[in-house]
């Protein structure tokens, strides 16, 4: 780990008064991907924001139709929240899934998606669940947020307060994990809002993705059985040590299959 | 901390389930393993490593590094040599079929002028922090010239392949054989059948939970060094160090290995980083740590298995064996590790018999250099590899006979003893049936149809698999061994001291770093002495408290460890018996010892062994021509035979044909290990070697990228080490025949689980395919991909 110096402010405010006019600056969340890095020294930030002090980035709050869980929260907090187990319950288990006891109890929703690994699991919540990413400047849809690997639409300087989530009808997570890191080799979250469903898929390509033609069979189907013949082509998909792109893409129509099952 | 039961031969002898004497402090956080102990004016190294597999180092400029705060020193291979260091040792010499030595080149402890592994050691930097450590190597200066690097074996064999070492050419270090050539073919020549198999067993990477680390430090008064580190066998460290290494003088350098988390082999061998500490603390003037980091075990930890096999058996007619004939590529990674050639020869093609009658085998092993991490002794070290391969052609060949793979094996099973194999070893007791008929019994074979079919209806494919194994332990007889062409005997010595309270001190050249022998050892002492298990004390690990001992490996501590100590223990009794007739104004030929008490025979006049013990130190008037004063006695044991550990492990495998996962149903282990002292330690080192035989065969997958020669499972979210949910509840049987050759009986079970397992997985999994073979690890999509093609 190189030298850096720490602060922690304690309102959005602060912290982005801290983020203008240093060299490299950097938010600290629950610093489960971001100090690894840094003990690795392949990242050497000059700053770290530690965000755990700042007010209005904590809290799980449901109000009708929608569930919002401040930026700051840790999986393993979703994972029990009754909140969460009520309104979208396939949330609360995506987050029981995440790693392992530690990770869940200091990694944080705002530290995943912002860092938005393509094996993460709640970026596939996310889209799946059409929720809405709030910033200290302006809301994000989660369509137009997720733009590739390790890119997302977040200005250098921009700071997730929440996410919010529409609460569906149905939904289900059904995760293959990578046998070693834990993370998803394939995960599919499978969601259903009014008529319409949607997939998305992480894990399995450099971001997480939707399937259309998954989307349309299952708002006329919502069965196993209604996607059991559709697939994605493994061209683009991800391959390393644990899987193919041929696996991955067989992966994503068993495991959507499955989520769907969760679902029902 | 808080005693364990009460203590007396019942309740803490052989056989007794006692508790570990040492978990309270392991589990407490309080053990003392060499990365905590801190010494007065420590400085810290971090070792420079290549990036690359294979590159000449045309140049190093360490100038901006030494001037970088807090640095201390900065040391490159040059200086090693100026210092007139020899390099690091292989102490097994193996010889070629033609009569030729095996060919090795330098292995320097710092790189000269060229690098052979991605993590080879490229220079030292020696500062008053790590960080500051760290921050100077970033600013060595490395002027390397890439080559192209192998990896694999047969790569490195083939015609202009890049070369590791200018005096091995063509890259091969030996071409061993062993066995009969002519009565093996002439076997081959009148079979009705012949079964073939092509398979490598993978490469793996040890991961003992405490990373390696070291400590040396340099008395400039008296002139004498010391180095703690993480070791299996502190004296050997010490004698390689100073007799081939000339680090220091033999009795100016004092090793001590304390608490040690785990080593599985790959603390065995002498390696770079422990000796630059010591080398340097005398340089500096000043202690020097170094400890490593995950990623550098992953590195330079010397790595295991790697073999390519093509094994054919012959059959009679009736599924009778007649022969077996191997040829082996062994890669043994860029240099030759501490006992890296013996791994594959001597280890490993004596165990070919397995547990059956084949009158002839014959066996080629080449041993191959690759730009790969040295490849040494892993758990099991060359057994498990002939286990894999004797376990995965008798199934293949009960399949391709049609005949239930119980009944093949039975129809081949040696019955009896001793039994001379054709590949040195000669088994001297064992019972394969009972081993087997229990582990049928316990994972109830007579049902698995039915369960299959249960599987069927659900979309599930099940199989079962077998793995009757043998393998050798106690390494090892001296004279045998040393006919063979290992460095040393591996006897093993035991002092016990009795203390005048009648508490007991056993020092072991035996090493513990996780087996338990501060419980089981005490036992055996509790149990010949008759006195409180808490009463007695096990030190090891410290060259000045232990004269020597040639370590913990091979499943050798029980076997030859506690032979050594019977040894003493019976000396100390003799001793006592003596004492007790002077006081007890008898003859000694009528002093009895029983229960922990010195007594004349037939009569109630006797002295409890505490008693004695005090009279031996403080007694007046002891005919001292006769007894001198005193209670202490030592032996040295050197075994006879090496002893055969045997068992039957059955694996029971579920498949989902969707993913291609397969689920562990049933695994069921029953071993015969002779005498068993600790029962509960005995479950728990079956449990552990289970798991990484396990391991092996479904998770662990050390991959090397074959063009750039980079490690590709540099770390645990790429390398997978089984965890508590890919584990199946075990179920542990035993089975008992007592090893004749030494005087406990006792024949091993430290490595069993990991030699046993690998091949019960992969008989399962091929058996619920319906296919003849698939590789190790059975990852899902290797399982997957064999569903479809
Ligand atoms: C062993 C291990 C296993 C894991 N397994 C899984 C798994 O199975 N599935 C999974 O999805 N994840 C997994 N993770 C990742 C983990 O769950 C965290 O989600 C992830 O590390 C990021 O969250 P964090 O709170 O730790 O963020 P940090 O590491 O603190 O930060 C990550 C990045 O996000 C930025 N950031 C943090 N908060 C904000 C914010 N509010 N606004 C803007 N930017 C911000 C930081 O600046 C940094 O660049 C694993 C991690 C580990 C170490």
């Amino acid at each position: 780990m190189y030298e850096f110096d720490y602060h922690t402010p304690q309102t959005i405010d602060d912290a982005r008064a801290l983020l203008s006019g240093r060299d490299d600056p950097k938010l600290l969340a629950g610093g489960q991907t971001l100090l690894p890095t840094m003990k690795q020294r392949l990242a050497a930030p000059s700053d770290l924001i530690d965000l755990r002090k700042v007010t209005g980035l904590d809290g799980i709050t449901g109000a009708g139709d929608t569930l919002r869980i401040g930026a700051m929260v840790r999986h393993a907090a979703v994972a029990a929240s009754d909140e969460v187990r009520q309104a979208i319950p396939a949330l609360a288990a995506l987050a029981g899934g995440i790693g392992d006891p530690l990770v869940r109890h200091r990694g944080t929703l705002g530290g995943s998606i912002a860092n938005n690994d393509p094996s993460a699991d709640y970026p596939a919540g996310c889209l799946a669940l059409a929720a809405t990413i709030s910033t200290d400047r302006r809301e994000i849809g989660a369509d137009e947020f997720f733009l590739g690997m390790f890119e997302t639409a977040l200005e250098e300087d921009e700071i997730i307060t929440g996410v919010a989530f529409p609460v569906p009808r149905k939904a289900g997570y059904a995760k293959f994990p990578n046998p070693a890191s834990r993370y998803a080799m394939v995960g599919v979250f499978v969601a259903q809002t009014g008529n319409a469903v949607r997939v998305a898929v992480t894990g399995a390509g450099p971001g997480v993705f939707r399937v259309p033609a998954m989307e349309t069979a299952l708002a006329s189907d919502f069965s196993a059985q209604a996607i059991a013949d559709i697939s994605v082509p493994s061209d683009g998909l991800l391959e390393d040590l644990h899987g193919s792109a041929e696996y991955r893409a067989n992966l994503v129509t068993v495991m959507a299959k499955r989520a769907v099952q969760s679902a029902l | 901390m808080p005693a364990d039961k009460g203590g007396n031969g019942a309740q803490s002898g052989i056989g007794a389930a006692v508790r570990r004497k040492e978990d309270f402090r392991f589990i407490t956080g309080a053990g003392r393993y060499t990365d905590d102990i801190t010494l007065p004016g420590q400085s810290y190294a971090y070792f420079l490593r290549s990036p690359y597999a294979h590159a000449q180092i045309a140049a190093i400029d360490i100038a901006a590094a030494e001037a970088s705060p807090g640095v201390v020193a900065v040391f490159t291979g040059k200086d090693v040599a100026a210092d007139g260091l020899g390099g690091l040792i292989c102490g097994w010499m193996i010889h070629s079929k033609d009569g030729s030595e095996m060919r090795t080149g330098a292995h320097p402890v710092l790189a000269l002028d060229r690098v052979r592994y991605v993590g080879d050691h490229v220079a030292v930097v020696i500062a008053e922090s790590l960080a500051e450590a760290k921050a100077g190597a970033e600013l060595i200066d490395v002027d390397y010239e890439e080559y192209d690097a192998v990896v694999g074996v047969e790569a490195a064999l083939a015609e202009n392949a890049p070369q590791l070492h200018d005096e091995v050419p063509g890259n091969l270090c030996f071409a061993w054989e062993l066995g009969d050539k002519a009565a093996t073919e002439a076997a081959f020549d009148r079979a009705a059948r012949r079964v073939t198999l092509t398979f490598a067993n993978n490469r793996l990477i040890p991961n003992a939970m405490e990373p390696r680390a070291a400590i040396g430090d340099y008395d400039r008064g008296t002139g004498d060094y010391t180095l703690y580190t993480t070791s299996q066998n502190p004296h050997v460290a010490r004698l390689v160090l100073s007799a081939f290494v000339g680090v220091a003088p033999e009795h100016k350098l004092r090793v001590i290995a304390p608490d040690v988390g785990g080593g599985f082999g790959s603390k065995i061998f002498i390696y770079a980083e422990e000796t630059v500490c010591v080398w340097a603390a005398a340089k500096l003037r000043r202690p020097v740590k170094w400890t490593a980091e995950r990623n550098e075990s992953f590195l330079s930890d010397a790595h295991g298995r790697d073999h390519v096999s093509h094994a054919e058996l012959a059959l009679d007619a009736d599924g009778r064996m007649l022969g077996l004939r191997v040829h082996t590529r062994a890669n043994l990674g860029a240099y030759l590790s501490t006992f890296a050639s013996s791994v594959p020869t001597y280890l490993y093609g004596t165990l070919l018999s397995g547990q059956y009658d084949i009158p002839a085998i014959y066996v080629e092993v080449d041993g191959v250099f690759t730009h790969t991490a040295p490849v040494d002794a892993y758990r099991g070290a060359g057994r498990p590899e002939a286990t894999y391969l004797v376990e995965r052609i008798v199934e293949t060949a009960a399949r391709e006979l049609d005949m239930d793979p119980v009944e093949f094996r039975r129809r081949n099973f040696i019955r009896e003893f001793p039994h001379q194999t054709p590949v040195i070893m000669n088994y001297d007791i064992g019972d394969y049936d009972a081993s087997l008929n229990e582990a049928c019994r316990l994972v109830d074979y007579a049902g698995f149809a039915d369960r299959r079919a249960a599987s069927e209806a659900r979309g599930r494919k099940r199989g079962i698999g077998f793995s009757a194994y043998i393998e050798a332990c106690g390494i090892a007889p001296s004279q045998a061994v040393g006919s063979l062409g290992a460095g040393v005997g591996l006897w093993e010595s035991a002092e016990v001291r009795v203390n005048p309270t009648g508490s007991v001190e056993v020092l072991t050249g035996s090493h513990s770093h996780g087996q338990g022998h501060e419980t089981t050892f005490a036992q055996l002492v509790s149990d010949q002495l008759g006195i409180p298990i808490e009463n007695v004390e096990v030190v090891h690990g410290d060259t000045d408290k232990v004269q020597f001992g040639m370590g913990t490996y091979g499943s050798r501590s029980g076997a030859v460890g506690m032979s050594a100590i019977q040894l003493a223990l019976d000396k100390v009794i003799a001793k006592g018996r003596r004492i007790a007739a002077h006081l007890l104004e008898a003859g000694e030929e009528d002093i009895t010892f029983d229960g922990g008490s010195f007594q004349v025979a037939g009569t109630d006049r006797a002295v409890p062994f505490a008693d004695l013990a005090l009279q031996a130190y403080t007694g007046h008037g002891f005919p001292t021509n006769e007894i001198e004063p005193g209670l202490k006695e030592s032996a040295f044991y050197d075994p006879v035979n090496f002893t055969f550990p045997a068992g039957c492990h059955i694996a029971e495998v579920e498949i989902d044909p969707e993913t291609g996962v397969t689920h562990i149903e049933n695994f069921v282990a029953v071993d015969d290990f002779g005498t068993i002292i600790n029962p509960m330690i005995v479950a728990g080192q079956v449990h552990g070697g289970v798991a990484q035989g396990i391991g092996q065969a479904m998770l662990e997958n050390c991959a090397y990228d074959p063009e750039s020669g980079q490690l590709l499972s540099g770390s645990f979210m790429d390398y997978c080490m089984p965890r508590a949910d890919d584990l199946p509840e075990f179920v542990v049987g035993m089975t008992e025949t007592p090893c004749t050759t030494n005087p406990l009986g006792i024949k091993g079970c430290g490595e069993a689980g990991a030699i046993g397992a690998p091949a019960a997985i992969v008989n399962a999994v091929t058996d619920a395919l319906g296919i003849r073979d698939i590789a190790m690890p059975v990852t899902p999509e290797r399982v997957w991909r064999a569903i479809n093609s």
